[in-house]
């Protein structure tokens, strides 16, 4: 009967799922049974002992013990049953093992953003290896949310102010929608993401590439996100006001001058090296404090940087 | 009180003595009454018009889902008209439908009472019942609502829109549900006919008195938790925004304290309904009397444990989770018990097939898929999945429509000659019922697939793999609507004959039935003595009411 739970249900996409689905049958079954006694009952019952004749008096049945025990105890039993059924399968998923890769998830209306344990952000697509536990880490900058992978049978509310977790292990490569299951207001039902399972190489080629939207953007628009989400913005104003660094206002095509003394027109490879090697040049007036970013941008990161700096005339 | 067990006024003036509580009095004496049986009928217009302008929003719901995208209107006019219609549905419709309306007319003369015990008491509940439905209008024209109807923090309290307003409205309209309860509460207990012992009163009255219960309990909370919602939304009192230091889980726990044994307070006076059809129409003794009337009380109870399955996703403690799954599973064995006595009551029977008794089999087969749906819900690791999806949505409509507005249906059918001194077109009214059972199942069981299958509720948009089955339910909504306007057209039409109902069209033996149709202001001429058991179908009548023909 597995082509009828398929038709039921979205694609197994981890072993959990097919725990979930091992239940929702079971009941499914055993509910089916009930609802046709009572169908059969309830008919055969109103078409057997359909009125006849008006005025007749009828027996006076009030009690059949065993009767009423019996369907007070069998149910309950069963229910019982499925209720550790049930738990038993919830606490194993609960549960990240200790090797869970760990992704930060922040919901806010209408996107959802991931974050990777070495510094890569996506948007609104999340890439995983197959068959690695995943331990998703949630929270929402505004209301709430749920993150729903159906084909991993799980969800879990998204709240403000708060971190929840969400575990599965995918064993199925490819993509899966999410959905957010909370609503949200205008585009909740926009608010979707795509899972990407991928084969182990697959998915290290994309950390080391970035995700597929940083290439759709505008390069400046690139740069203020780098700006915005590695910290430049602690150090660099775009205002003009000075900060621990020079601001990148006007900053392109200026002549900075160096605590050596030495002068250079800033260009591209000026900030290039400047990311990479900050304590090649230190401009007056400023402290040696910038870390490298060697390993931490990827090239078309740094170029969205100098678009970025361009554009702040 | 007083006055009313001892010598109601009309006494003094026997020529009015006969004249029917209908045609009693000016209409417009009607807006002051104090009698149960008016303020039901004006209760009973009141819903139905609430329910006429819920089903509307029912309707276009559907109408915009029959397409993905842009069918009719934008996003946001979508999400106001599934809030609205779920906030007049269960606000302004079904919560004081069966007890306000029906039970405010049937409850006391199934005692053997002349009203309430607090007449004025239940005026005041029905005049509080429409400035809480007026401001609901008032909210919805001026803005309108987007919040959903469970109001969740917090975006409920950082949208734009009239939600302070909505949520007052459902503030007043509690206060009515708590009087309603309070003074049927007073009246099962002082004013029951002599002899008529706890065990000698219909099973009607059991599922109201344990819905009273309720209402009386569980509406304060709703009462407390919308006021702050109130306070945050207007002066920033941070509780249950983050941002303002609050909790929105709180108010989850806060909303569904009331709001799952508010659920209780719309199934239980549907299986009250079906307690008296399913004897009266089988001409048979109630099988396991004691069993169902205890199972209402015991799902009183219950209820209110249970909130926390509609968090099992939220983020509250796994050991809270399993203990409210546990606690919920046990709250199923009193309604299944009660669905084999209605079953095995019928059992050698001699039953009619008229239209109310047509709505009882109905009820059963349709709260048959309603609760047994529940035990996917009750399942934990089922649950994590077909949560706040259309598994969800089909779920609650088999329990809150398919159960409660079946038996409503029911019930209204049943009462009418009673209500009303006339009878429908009984042909009509099977047509109806039946378009009304095929039109909501085509509506609702597709949904159970997209729920499973994932598609979650409160979506203006979808993808298109879900769209065939989406498109089924909208077509099951049209059938739907054309079984309601059957009914309206025959019910209307029925109020234009001559009266021309006996007073005991279905052959019932509890006391609304021994007074005529419709029944006299004062009810019953002397107070009736109960003498035997309340179903006692297997053996010949005697009347409890003297002094009738």
């Amino acid at each position: 009967m597995n082509w009828f739970r398929d038709w039921m249900m979205p694609m197994q996409a981890s072993e959990h799922a097919g725990k979930v689905d091992t239940l929702y049958m079971f009941i499914f079954w055993l509910t089916l049974a009930f609802f046709i006694l009572i169908c059969y009952l309830t008919v055969a019952f109103a078409w057997k002992y359909k009125r006849k004749k008006e005025g007749v008096l009828t027996l006076d049945l009030r009690h059949n013990l065993a009767l009423e025990l019996a369907w007070s105890i069998i149910p309950l039993i069963l229910v019982i049953g499925i209720f550790f059924w049930a738990f038993n399968d919830y606490a194993a998923a609960s549960v990240a093992p200790n090797d869970a890769l760990e992704i930060h998830v922040t919901g806010k209306k209408w996107n959802w953003t991931f974050e990777y344990p070495d510094g890569t952000r996506s948007i609104r697509s999340l890439h995983v290896p197959v068959n690695k536990p995943i331990r998703l880490i949630l929270t929402s900058e505004d209301v709430l949310h749920a993150f729903f992978i159906p084909t991993m049978r799980t969800k879990t509310d998204v709240i403000p102010g708060r971190y929840v977790d969400l575990n599965f292990t995918p064993t199925v490569a490819g993509r899966h929608q999410v959905f957010c299951a909370e609503y949200c207001g205008r585009d909740h039902s926009g608010m979707m993401a795509d899972l990407f399972v991928d084969s182990p190489a697959k998915y290290a080629e994309w950390l080391e590439k970035g995700d597929e939207e940083l290439y759709k953007m505008k390069p400046a628009d690139l740069g203020k996100m780098v700006w915005e989400m590695k910290g430049c913005n602690s150090c660099h104003t775009i205002d003009g006001t000075k900060g621990e660094g020079p601001s990148f206002k006007g900053l392109f095509g200026r002549t900075e001058k160096f605590k050596d003394g030495s002068t250079a027109v800033v260009d591209e490879n000026y900030i290039r090296e400047s990311i990479l090697n900050p304590q090649a040049k230190v401009v007056a007036g400023f402290e040696p404090v910038m870390p490298t970013f060697q390993g931490l941008l990827r090239e078309i990161e740094i170029k969205g940087v100098i678009a970025y700096i361009k554009e702040l005339k | 009180m007083a006055d009313i067990l001892t010598t109601p006024k009309s006494h003094a003036h026997v020529e009015h003595h006969d004249v029917d509580y209908l045609h009693d009095g000016s209409l417009l004496s009607w807006l002051t009454t104090v009698d149960h049986k008016k303020l039901g009928v004006m209760y009973l217009w009141s819903i139905l018009f609430m329910f006429f302008l819920g089903g509307v929003f029912a309707l276009l719901v559907r109408l915009e889902l029959f397409a993905p995208g842009h069918t009719i209107m934008d996003a946001e006019s979508y999400n106001k008209a599934f809030t609205l219609h779920g906030a007049i549905m269960v606000f302004l419709f079904i919560i004081p439908s069966i007890p306000a309306a029906l039970g405010n007319f049937v409850l006391p003369i199934m005692l053997g009472a002349k009203d309430v015990a607090f007449p004025r008491l239940n005026l005041a509940s029905f005049w509080i019942y429409v400035t809480g439905a007026l401001i609901a209008v008032t909210a919805m024209v001026t803005g309108g609502v987007d919040t959903g109807w469970t109001f969740y923090t917090p975006y409920s309290t950082t949208t734009d829109g009239s939600v302070a307003l909505m949520t007052f409205a459902a503030f007043v309209l509690g206060f009515s549900s708590i009087l309603t309860g309070l003074n049927f509460i007073a009246t099962v207990h002082k004013l029951r006919a002599p002899g008529m012992g706890w065990f000698k009163m219909p099973l009607f009255i059991w599922g109201i008195y344990s819905t009273a219960l309720i209402q009386v309990l569980a509406t304060p909370v709703l009462a407390i938790t919308l006021l702050l919602l109130i306070m945050e939304r207007a002066f920033g009192v941070g509780v249950f925004d983050p941002k303002l230091g609050g909790d929105p889980v709180l108010f989850q726990h806060f909303f569904w304290f009331y709001s799952h044994p508010a659920v209780y307070i719309m199934i239980l006076p549907g299986m009250a309904i079906i307690s008296e059809i399913v004897p009266a129409m089988s001409q048979k003794t109630f099988f396991g009397y004691k069993a169902t009337a205890f199972s209402s009380v015991a799902i009183a109870i219950v209820s209110f444990v249970v909130w926390g399955h509609h968090m099992f996703t939220s983020g509250q403690s796994q050991l809270a989770g399993a203990i409210f799954s546990f606690l919920t599973f046990l709250v199923g064995i009193p309604s299944a018990i009660k669905v084999f006595n209605w079953i095995t009551t019928m059992y050698k029977g001699s039953i009619s097939l008229a239209a109310p008794m047509l709505y009882a089999l109905m009820f059963l087969i349709l709260f048959g898929i309603g609760g047994l749906t529940g035990i996917f819900l009750g399942a934990m690791s089922v649950d994590i999945h077909l949560h706040d999806t259309y598994f969800v949505v089909a779920h609650f409509h088999y329990v809150m429509m398919g159960s409660t507005v079946i038996a409503f249906l029911g019930g209204l059918h049943f009462w009418w000659p009673k209500m009303f001194g006339r009878m429908y077109n009984e042909g009509a009214a099977r047509v109806a019922a039946i378009l009304v059972f095929i039109g909501f199942n085509t509506t609702f069981l597709p949904q159970f697939l997209l729920g499973s299958r994932g598609m979650p509720r409160r979506y203006y948009n979808y993808l298109p793999e879900f769209q065939f089955l989406h498109q089924v339910s909208t077509v099951g909504s049209w059938i739907l609507g054309l079984g309601f306007l059957i009914m309206a057209g025959y019910l209307f039409a029925s109020l234009r004959k001559k009266m021309d109902a006996p007073a005991n069209p279905w052959n019932a033996r509890t006391l609304e039935w021994q007074i005529p149709s419709p029944p006299i202001t004062h009810n019953f001429h002397e107070i009736p003595v109960v003498t035997s058991d309340v179903y006692d179908y297997y053996k010949p009548f005697e009347p409890s009411v003297k002094g009738h023909h």
